[in-house]
């Protein structure tokens, strides 16, 4: 099929391309130079911004977690439902929709790639299930490994090159795309009932430190050449003072950068901002953060952008997930996956009188703004941690536009506003930066070659908004910004158009991304280790990798490893 | 004032979802369109007249506000008078399930029984039900944590269990027996219970009163006794004169909640008075 979309306003930042009046040319899902005007369908895009489908480095939209999550809370799908339609299924879920609305709610803005961040190995399975229940999006996930048992002892042992081959074929048991670490260390800790303090504390019966941790899966993946960064989720999360163990995360992978590349992904960097003592000291701690990552180009990181509502929050940080159950004293799952990681959910409301969630929200947006190479801070509110991700055009409204971001300080804890750095800041994105910040940025970070960009060749994954950037002003118009990037006008998957107005017209089945690392010679799987499945874990080591015929659509990539 | 009278056509026997019979709806609305206004029957999505015959009466009146009167009994219509501001509905039979849920003001009076969520997430008004009513009577939905901010409840039989769960302010007055966990994870107002009550009352109450003034098989272990009052009051003008026992809790929710429990129709609980 061929597609032609006539004078839109171009952003395509990978192509340097800004605020452009041309045409694009689709045939085949890919974007082509140009196609048989005559026989092509049009779509007139004049007074209309044309931009590649949005890209979510970070949402947790499938796997136990998330399905935990729904079983807990009755009450976000009572509130939030959709009906069907004649082309969509029905579904519920305000803060967890369930899998379709999932699709279909990111498509009605003009998201079409979507990263799971955090699949238990053991729950591999689980997780690719939804994700191929879940539509038009393409989407991938990034295995836990940073307590990975074998990992640990591969790392304690100094055999780096043994722990590679592991991940790979760890990446590829599971079907995954990134290496995930979650508070490195603590997670283990935790299963005895502790964390670790900083990134120096050994974690118990392993005698390996979070550092060391962090820094051998970093030289692991640089050895596998894998297209992401490690994806860290730094220890400390969440508590008062835990901008300095982020710092130190940073610092501690300085030197295995080469040629100016990024080497650590830091998400939902917002909650690892805080400064104070406690939470009555509390205070923004982003423009350390914000110092340190304009002074090095080592570090990509996304936002965690807070949204005031009820959301529900989910992650493998059992601990921490503790701690936030004893603040708000909200039911809440503690759930243990065996051998390998944690997790807990907790559901939770970020409120505007509340000191400590305002602040949270300034933290978020002083990050994205401080910092000031947009290729090196993305667009997330870790989906539904900080907030569901249906409020990005909220946050797009915010970046752009002083005077939105004014109209909330005057509703938010009078003591959080004096102190927000916010006021101070009067920089305001473009649409070019913000294509980057949601798009060309994340598509870099995450090393997806055809997405992200218009340039021929790449997937024909489109949205068009109707805003046009020529006459209005977004800083003034900021609801009408806000307005566009709910209902895109049009978002097109693979050459197809699968919304027009913010109206679902398709059911098309996005893909499930993952690597296919070749190593020199295959992992070792010794007797011992299938001894150990035997012993610990409830699944047969047999049963244990997911098969290629379990993703409904597999796009696998292959990566040629260094050892 | 408006009146308007509805008379079920048949017995029912799907269920009916019915948010449009509301005072608020009807209000200045003619006979054909509250005919008109859709209702489901099952799946099937039918207009109100297929379903009720619709008379309107009109009362020369100070007040405004429509008067809703059902004649038959209606089980299995749910949510009726959800969300309404104002009016009164009156039911001649039984009603369902979710009746009046989120009302803020006005009146419902039902002559017969109610089925469970009777007033979930009231925030003012009053319902008073002469029969009996279900479970989780002014509780929220299952999972909620949104509880009853307001207005008052008056049930002249008896009621399931779990009533008032996550309440934060109003009243609930029980003029017979109740289930069990009443008041559970209370945070505020007033549940009165003349009769009896099942086990586990105001388990992780933190705030508010619950008073019982018929047997209680035993009060949970994470109460403290307090003492013991000679009378107790359940609002303005009403005050049940008896000696009754004071126990503070629930302590696993570090909570100040009082739990009343008359003394009389419990000797079983006498040997908290040791304590005292």
């Amino acid at each position: 099929m061929e597609l032609l979309i006539k004078n839109g306003l171009v952003y395509d930042p990978i192509n340097g391309v800004n605020e452009e009046k041309m045409d694009i040319a689709v045939k085949d899902g890919k974007i082509v130079e140009k196609v048989n005007e005559r026989r092509a369908k049009k779509i007139d895009a004049s007074g209309m911004i044309v931009m590649p489908g949005g890209i979510d480095i970070h949402s947790h939209i499938a796997g136990g977690k998330v399905n935990s999550g729904r079983l807990l809370r009755p009450e976000d799908h009572f509130k939030d439902f959709e009906r069907k339609t004649a082309v969509t299924r029905s579904g519920v879920g305000y803060s967890i929709p369930s899998t379709f609305t999932t699709g279909y709610r990111y498509a009605r803005m003009g998201w079409t790639t979507v990263m799971d961040p955090a699949m238990p190995p053991l729950e591999a399975k689980h997780t690719h299930e939804e994700l191929s229940d879940t539509p038009i999006i393409d989407k991938a996930s990034y295995p836990l490994l940073g307590d990975w048992w074998f990992v640990l002892e591969y790392l304690r042992d100094g055999k780096i090159e043994e722990c590679a081959r592991h991940v790979a074929w760890m990446i590829k048991a599971t079907k995954g795309y990134a290496i995930k670490l979650v508070n490195p260390g603590g997670l283990e800790a935790w299963g005895f009932g502790r964390n670790v303090k900083n990134i120096d504390d050994p974690v118990p019966y392993f005698g390996i430190t979070p550092r060391e941790i962090i820094r051998g899966l970093c030289r692991v993946n640089k050895l596998l050449n894998l297209p992401h960064t490690i994806h860290v989720h730094t220890n400390n999360l969440g508590k008062p003072g835990n901008y300095v163990t982020a710092l130190e995360t940073m610092k501690c992978v300085e030197d295995l950068a080469e040629d100016g590349k990024p080497v650590i992904h830091i998400t939902h960097c917002q909650f690892s901002a805080f400064k104070g003592d406690d939470w009555r000291t509390f205070e923004s701690g982003a423009e350390e953060i914000a110092n340190y990552v304009n002074a090095h180009s080592h570090v990509t990181m996304d936002m965690g952008q807070v949204i005031f509502t009820d959301t529900t929050t989910m992650t493998a940080d059992g601990p921490f997930q503790y701690i936030l159950y004893t603040l708000s004293g909200n039911k809440w799952v503690n759930h243990d996956v065996e051998t390998e990681t944690s997790a807990g959910i907790v559901p939770f409301h970020y409120r505007r009188r509340s000191y400590v969630h305002a602040t949270q929200w300034s933290i978020g947006l002083e990050l994205a703004l401080l910092i000031k190479d947009p290729w090196k801070i993305l667009m997330t509110t870790d989906h539904p941690n900080g907030g569901p991700f249906i409020a990005y055009p909220r946050i797009v409204a915010w970046l752009m536009s002083r005077k939105a971001r004014e109209a909330t300080l005057k509703k938010i804890n009078s003591k959080a506003r004096s102190r927000s750095l916010l006021p101070t800041i009067d920089r305001e994105l473009s649409f070019y930066e913000i294509a980057i910040v949601t798009r060309a940025g994340q598509a870099k970070a995450l090393g997806l070659k055809n997405k992200g960009h218009l340039g021929i060749g790449a997937d024909a994954d489109i949205a068009i908004y109707k805003f046009n950037s020529e006459t209005m002003d977004p800083s003034k118009k900021y609801k009408a910004v806000r307005r566009a990037f709910k209902r895109a006008a049009y978002t097109i998957k693979s050459g197809q158009v699968v919304v027009k107005d913010g109206e679902v017209l398709k059911h098309v089945d996005g893909a499930t991304m993952w690597l296919d690392v070749k190593t020199s010679e295959e992992a070792k799987i010794t007797e011992e280790m299938k001894r150990r499945f035997k012993d610990y874990w409830t699944v047969e080591f047999e049963n244990y990798p997911v098969s290629e015929d379990y993703l409904a659509i597999s796009q696998p990539t292959t990566v040629k490893a260094d050892v | 004032m408006m009146l308007v009278n509805l008379y079920p056509l048949k017995e029912f026997k799907l269920p009916v979802v019915a948010e449009c019979i509301n005072p608020d709806i009807f209000q200045g609305k003619k006979p054909k369109e509250i005919e008109g206004l859709e209702v489901w029957e099952g799946n099937k999505q039918k207009r109100l007249g297929e379903l009720f015959k619709v008379e309107v009466a009109k009362e020369e009146s100070v007040s405004e506000a429509a008067v809703i009167t059902i004649h038959g009994d209606v089980s299995h219509v749910k949510r009726i008078g959800v969300g309404m501001k104002g009016g009164e509905i009156v039911v001649k039979g039984d009603a369902g399930m979710h009746l009046g849920e989120e009302m803020s003001g006005g009146k419902i009076t039902v002559y017969g029984n109610v089925l469970g969520w009777a007033g979930s997430m009231m925030k003012g008004g009053t319902i008073e039900i002469h029969g009996n009513a279900g479970d989780y009577l002014g509780a929220p939905y299952r999972g909620s944590t949104e509880g009853m901010k307001g207005g008052k409840i008056i049930v002249h039989g008896n009621v399931g269990n779990e009533v008032g769960a996550h309440m934060k302010k109003g009243l609930i007055k029980i003029y017979g027996n109740a289930g069990q966990f009443v008041g559970f994870r209370m945070h505020g107002g007033t549940i009165y219970v003349q009769k009896d009550c099942g086990g586990r009352g105001g388990a992780c109450m933190t705030d508010g009163t619950i008073v019982v003034g018929g047997f209680l098989e035993s009060v949970l272990p994470t109460f403290t006794i307090e003492g013991l009052r000679k009378r107790v009051k359940i609002e303005e003008g009403e005050v049940v004169e008896a000696p009754f026992y004071l126990f503070l809790g629930d302590l696993t929710e570090n909570g100040r909640g009082r739990l009343f429990v008359a003394k009389e129709p419990n000797p079983h609980l006498g040997y908290y008075e040791k304590f005292l």
